[in-house]
Order: structure tokens, then sequence, then C-alpha cells
């Protein structure tokens, strides 16, 4: 089910992916084509207007990860749209203290009450309790023969009576009394919202029977007209929520989220086939991420997410290699490494690691990395893409400003200088080293709001090794084996 | 009463939308929003909706129209001018004709039966039905009121019985008896179902094999349908080679929209429309009416 839609979304995807920005256009481009994908979907004209507004503002002022494509946040935010219409958690079926508990359903004709009732008389069975169906859809011809069939499968009772509707109601429910049926479910006859007559009584079942529940029975394969179908009755009955039937056809349920949206109420159930089994609590997250696919764009997602990360660190290394490495893209690889978890553990997993390992460890820890972290977020734009400038006063002003000393900033400077020598003639000489290596821990690439200053971007991929900087704790080691950072260490956690 | 006044209570919000066009003495973009929303509010979907307004607007441009309730009638009129001239008669060649009615579950499809055969059996005709929903509880039993109702005789199997046969029986028995026609009803079923469509496939094949042939086979689509419905349409089409549609349920507060869609993309043309819950309450489908009561009321 919901295939179409699914499409329509990765269509739109494809179209803007690899797109570096999201501007005010391409909002407005990425909304139309959202906003025909909800029409195909039969979500109501008015639903997708106010679907479309909060995607705007959110797509507009929001800020762009880095870590999603433009087109994926969009999708996502589209979707955590959908979800929060359909509310959060399955609807909780609770049972009355003064049994019995009863469920009233009404509907259009032919949305599927008579069936509805018989699956619900059969999912309240299997939870231990005594139902009993009482027709009172005396307007279709055999409705009530139908639903003796059906109830008969299931062997549970049915209580009708010649007559009018209310009545039935009325003399069902001291029949569930007197019989002890702990939950009575009472079908009604499809009746269009616009006949006054019956709507009326419909209300005065309601009247009698005082609902626990009063579910609102919606064909899924419904129009643009289900929000005025549902209106009227919650007008009349006060509606709890919704009944979604033939959900196994390949109707795509927009229907569902506008009725979800207009009347404020969630959907209870979900009919998913013919068998009388083929009835389960609905899952809200679940309309939702069927609606987009989220299956495929989870995936999708993830596989952006990774492909950020080797895309950040190829251009963090490129950068190295130009000798136009930053120190942003220093304090980035340096959160890289702390997200994969205790760095000696880390460098552990590096074949050929000697004594460094050991000597690095040492000075290499949170702490550490805490301090240079702070520094280089003290530094201006300037100073981090060029460390050059950076003169006295200005390391007078980054020690204060990171509550660390002169001499501190002095040595990160220095070494950072160094490094990105070393690097510029590694890239140079075109040293062979480590091809790929597996991909990285995957909170490393979320950071970064802390103040990254110097673009980043897709940059050609060196194959070549690629290092990060050196650490050591004192003037002796001016950088490490370019091979101790490489941008490939084993993943120690997922 | 009229199909127009049958259709007027529910047709409020659409004809506001239309009475706004109206009222403008210019012709801007908020004109074609608003026909637009009109369109897509009556289920007529994005696709047909922006094929419509595309034509509506190359004429308003040629004619120089400057006026909305000039827009308004293009619009009117290019609808209505896709939906003349098509043959909407029900075809009864050989005796026994024979018409297959399918849907999905719930449209109308033995309430349409029992109607059309109300029909027939007034216009003389001599009618069985043929009770080939042997899924649906009590489908038989519902089917047997009609037949009541309508002066029609029934054929039915056992509860359960291949569908197929129960068709077939019903034609050989009504050519034994030299009846005129066969409307032989079908479970609904979800189109997505390839088992459920196969059997559809096979009720039609076996219908041919006996003493009659099938000269409609009628997708009976409940007006609340929405873009689903042309899904719907092309699905059972390729099945069991749809020749009409029957909407039903256009009483309410559904416009039936998609069947311009289904009548545009796949040729299909709508032969009857369901407009109350009474014996007399199936007609034969006016374009000219259809299109009036779309966007008459609420002006």
């Amino acid at each position: 089910m919901f295939e179409n839609l699914t499409n329509r979304f990765e269509g739109i995807l494809r179209n803007i992916r690899g797109k570096g920005r999201l501007g005010a256009d391409e909002v407005e481009e990425v909304l139309r084509e959202i906003r025909v994908a909800l029409l195909d979907a039969d979500v109501h004209l008015g639903v997708v207007r106010t679907l479309q507004d909060r995607i705007r503002e959110r797509a507009l002022g929001e800020e762009l990860s880095g870590v999603l494509n433009p087109g994926q946040q969009v999708v996502r935010i589209v979707l955590e749209e959908l979800t929060g219409i359909l509310g959060g958690a399955t609807m909780p079926i609770t049972f009355a203290s003064k049994p019995p508990t009863v469920v009233l359903l009404a509907g259009l004709q032919g949305s599927g009450k008579t069936t509805a009732s018989a699956k619900l008389a059969l999912w309240f069975k299997a939870k231990g309790r005594n139902p009993l169906l009482v027709g009172a859809d005396l307007a279709r011809p055999a409705a009530v023969e139908q639903l003796r069939t059906l109830a008969e499968r299931i062997d549970v009772p049915v209580f009708s009576q010649p007559g009018d509707p209310v009545s039935v109601a009325a003399a069902g429910l001291v029949e569930a009394r007197r019989l002890g049926r702990d939950v009575l479910i009472c079908d009604t006859a499809g009746r269009l919202a616009i006949d006054d007559h019956l709507m009326a009584e419909v209300a005065r079942i309601a009247g009698v029977l005082e609902p626990h529940y009063t579910f609102f029975v919606l064909d899924a394969m419904t129009g643009q007209d289900a929000v005025n179908v549902a209106g009227a009755f919650h007008q009349r009955l006060e509606l709890d929520a919704v009944v979604l039937t033939k959900l196994d056809g390949d109707a795509r349920g927009g229907a569902a989220l506008s009725v979800s949206q207009v009347v404020g109420r969630p959907i209870a159930f979900a009919s998913t086939g013919e068998a009388l089994e083929d009835l389960e609590p609905f899952h809200p997250g679940r309309l939702a991420s069927r609606i987009l696919g989220m299956g495929d764009i989870e995936t999708l997602i993830e596989k952006a997410e990774e492909a950020f990360e080797a895309e950040q660190a190829e251009a963090a290394a490129a950068r190295m290699l130009e000798g136009t490495f930053t120190l942003d893209d220093f304090l980035e690889q340096l959160r890289q490494i702390r997200s994969m978890g205790p760095v000696g553990d880390v460098m552990q997993m590096v074949p050929g690691m000697g004594q460094q390992v050991r000597d690095v460890e040492a000075e290499l820890d949170e702490h550490r990395i805490n301090r240079i972290e702070g520094i280089i977020h003290s530094m201006t734009p300037d100073e981090r893409t060029d460390p050059d400038v950076i003169d006295g006063s200005r390391r007078a002003r980054i020690a204060a400003g990171s509550g660390t000393q002169v001499s501190e900033v002095s040595r990160l400077v220095r070494q950072f200088r160094e490094m990105r020598t070393v690097m510029k003639q590694m890239g140079g000489s075109g040293s062979k080293g480590r091809g790929r290596g597996p991909k990285r821990g995957r909170k490393g690439k979320r950071q970064g709001g802390g103040g990254r200053t110097t673009p980043r971007g897709p940059v050609k991929v060196p194959k070549e090794g690629l290092a990060l900087p050196g650490l050591g704790g004192d003037d002796r080691v001016g950088g490490l084996d370019p091979g101790v950072f490489g941008r490939g260490p084993p993943r120690s956690q997922g | 009463m009229s199909l127009r006044t049958r259709l007027g209570s529910a047709r409020e919000a659409l004809g506001t939308r239309l009475a706004d066009v109206r009222g403008r003495d210019e012709v801007d973009a908020a004109t074609w929003d608003k026909l637009e929303e009109a369109l897509i509010l009556a289920d007529v979907g994005v696709a047909t909706s922006t094929a419509l307004l595309a034509r509506v607007r190359e004429r308003a441009g040629a004619d120089g129209v400057s006026d909305g309730a000039d827009v308004v009638d293009l619009l009117k009129a290019e609808i209505i001018g896709r939906l003349d001239g098509v043959d909407r008669s029900l075809s009864e060649r050989s005796s026994p004709s024979v018409w297959l009615f399918v849907g999905v579950n719930g449209v109308g499809k033995t309430t349409t039966i029992g109607r059309l055969g109300h029909l027939r059996v007034s216009a003389g005709r001599s009618v069985v039905f043929a009770a080939g929903d042997t899924y649906r509880a009590a489908a038989v039993d519902q089917l047997v009121l009609w037949a009541g109702r309508a002066g029609a005789t029934v054929v039915r199997g056992a509860e359960g019985a291949d569908p197929s046969s129960v068709v077939f029986d019903a034609i050989e028995h009504a050519a034994a008896q030299g009846a005129d026609l066969v409307l032989a009803d079908t479970a609904g079923r979800v189109h997505t179902r390839r088992n459920l469509m196969d059997e559809l496939a096979k009720v039609r094949r076996v219908a041919e094999k006996g003493a009659g042939s099938v000269t409609e086979t009628l997708l009976v689509l409940d007006a609340t349908t929405g873009q689903n419905g042309l899904v719907q349409a092309r699905q059972f089409t390729e099945a069991a080679d749809v020749t009409g549609l029957v909407l039903t349920k256009l009483d309410g507060s559904a416009r039936g929209g998609i069947v311009l869609a289904v009548e545009g993309e796949l040729g299909i043309p709508v032969k009857f429309v369901g407009v109350g819950e009474g014996l007399d309450d199936l007609v034969p489908f006016d374009p000219g009416d259809f299109v009036e009561a779309l966007f008459e009321m609420g002006e």
C-alpha cells in the first residue's frame, strides 16, 4: 500500500538530491511536488495547505544539518509533520469499570461497518472478553443476516430484532447485561452525512447506548469528501477514533490522515485483509512511514549519512594534502576520534602501532581534546583558516577566551603548522598508504554546530593514506606517523 | 427529482469557490487557483484538473475572455465537451445477454443489480440474477430480497461455491427459460489481490462458454472514491475487460469527479449513476446534468 506516494517522494528526492543548498525557490518547488503527491494520495486540500505552510516554515527556518542533503531533510520534516497529525502512540483501549464496554460503529454505506464489527468482536474475544454484537442495521437488506453469519464463525452471540434501530440498541444493552457480556459492539446502518433524519437516528442510538467508544468507519479509498463526512458524524456523535478499512488495497490512505487532522481523533484500528483476523490496532507512525515509504527513506538517510562522513573526511583530507587543512578540520577529526570511544582502544586496533601509541595515549585524553576545542573555538574564522596571522596579542586573547595558557595556544598553533607542512609534502610526494577504511562512528558527523567557520564541501577524493595532525604533548613530536589517525580507523562502536 | 436537485445540498463548498470566481470581473492567478481547488475538492485529481484548466486557459486567451463567469462557463463547456458524444447505452445482443458487475467491497454492486434489474423488468425484459458473490456473508440473501422487489429470478449456488459455476448455471438456466438478460453479481474484491482478480477473469471467461454472451462488464464505483478509483478501473479492466462504469452514492456529499479521469484516461464511459436509496434511484448518466450539478449549487 502507498507505493505510489513512496515512489513520488523518491522521485522528488532524486530531483533535488545533489543540490548544495535549499533556497526559497527550491523550497517552493519541493512544496509543489509535495502538494501533488499528497493530493494524489487523497489528503484533503485544506490539510495539504496546512502541511505546506508548516513544512515551508520549518524548511526555511531550519539550519541545514549538512548530514542529510536538503531534499532528505525536507522529507524528514514532512514525515514528522505527518506523524504529528496522526498523533503519537497506538490508541489504548480500556474497559469500563462497570461493564459492558460499549462500542458504537457508524459511517457511510459500504465503508465496512458490519465486517469491522465482527472483526472487533474477534479482537475483543482474543483479549479474553465476551462481546455481544448488536445488529442495528435494519435498513440494508440482509445486513443482520451478514452479521449473524460472521458472528457464527467467531462464536459470538448476536442480538437484533425487527423494529426500529434505537430500540434494538436499547434492548441490546439490556441483553448484554442479562447475559453478562462485558463488551457490546453495535453495528449501525450506513448513512449519508447529509441525511438529517438518519443522522439524528444514529445520535439517538448513541444517546441510549452512551458508548465508551464511538468509531467512525472509514474506507481507505475515500477521496476529498472524507473530511466533510467525518466532520458531520463528529458533530453528531463526538467520535473517539477512526477504524480504517480496506487498507489491503493500494489506496494511499490520505483520507485517514485528513480525518485525523480535521476531527482531531486518532485511528484506532486498521483492517488489512478479508479474513476476520485482519484487524489490528493502528500504529500512527506506520501510516506516516508508509505514506513516505519510510523504510526506504531510512535506508537512504543512513546511506547519506555514511556518504557524508566519507565526504567530509575526504574533503578534509584533500585540504590537508593541499596544505589548506584548517583548524576546523583538525577539530572535527578530533571529535570523530573521540566519538569512537576511548582513544587507546581505537589505537590498539590500528595495525603497526608502536611506542608512539602509548606516548600519545597519555596525552590524548578527553581533557586535552576539550582544551584544544576551547582554544580553536576562541579563534576567529580567519585565524582558524590561517593560523599564521596569530600574533602575540591574538594569542593572549585566545588564551583568555579559552581559559588556557598562552603557551598552550602557541604549542597548538606550532604543531598544527608543522603538521600541515608535513601533510602538504606527503600530498606532493604522492605517498602510498592505506586505502579506504571502514566507515567511521556515526556520531561524529553531527557535530560542528559549535562553531565551524570554514566551508566544507565535496572535494576530490584522494586515494592516498591520510592522517590527522600530531597531538604529541611535547615539542619532541612534530606529528604522528601519518597512519595513526588514518581516515579509516576501525569502528570500535556503532 | 432531478439529479441536480438531489445533488444540491452537498455542493456548497464547491459552489462557493465558483461563486467567488463568477463574481470577479477580472481573470487572474487567483481565478485559476480557485478553479483548480474546486476541481480537486470534487476528486477530479491534479492531473485531469491541470489538463482541463490548461485547455480552458487556452480558449479563454483565444476568445479574449476576461470575465470570471465566462471562464466558469468555458470550464463547464470543456468538461461537457469531453463527456459528450459517448455511447452510454447498455448493450443487449444475444439471448441471453450477460451483464457482469465488478468492483471493490462495499461500492454497491448488489444494490445496483437490484435497481438495474427493476429497470429492465419494467422495460418488459425477463431478467435472471446470478448470485455470484459466494463470499460475503448473506450477500445472496440480499440479492434475493432485491430480486423480489425487482421481479427477477435468482440462481444461486452453495455458500463458498465457485462463482464461475454459479454464473454459468444462471446463464444456462436463463437460456432454458428463454430469459433475455442475466445480471451477474460478483464478490467485492480489492484489486490488488492477484488471486481474486484471477478468479474474476475466470468468471468472465466461463460466462462466455455457455448459451449466452457477456455484453457488458460494469465496474461499480463509489462516488466517495478518491484517486484510487483510476487504479481500480485500470486493474478491473485488465482482469475483466470493463465496458462501463456505474457511479453509486452520488446523493451524498461526494462529487465523483474521479470518473472524469477514468473516462479521460481509460475511455471507459459512465453509464448509470446511483442517486438515492430507493428502487428507482438509478438513472442513466447525463453529462450535462452531471456537470451542472457539479458546478451550479451555492452560486
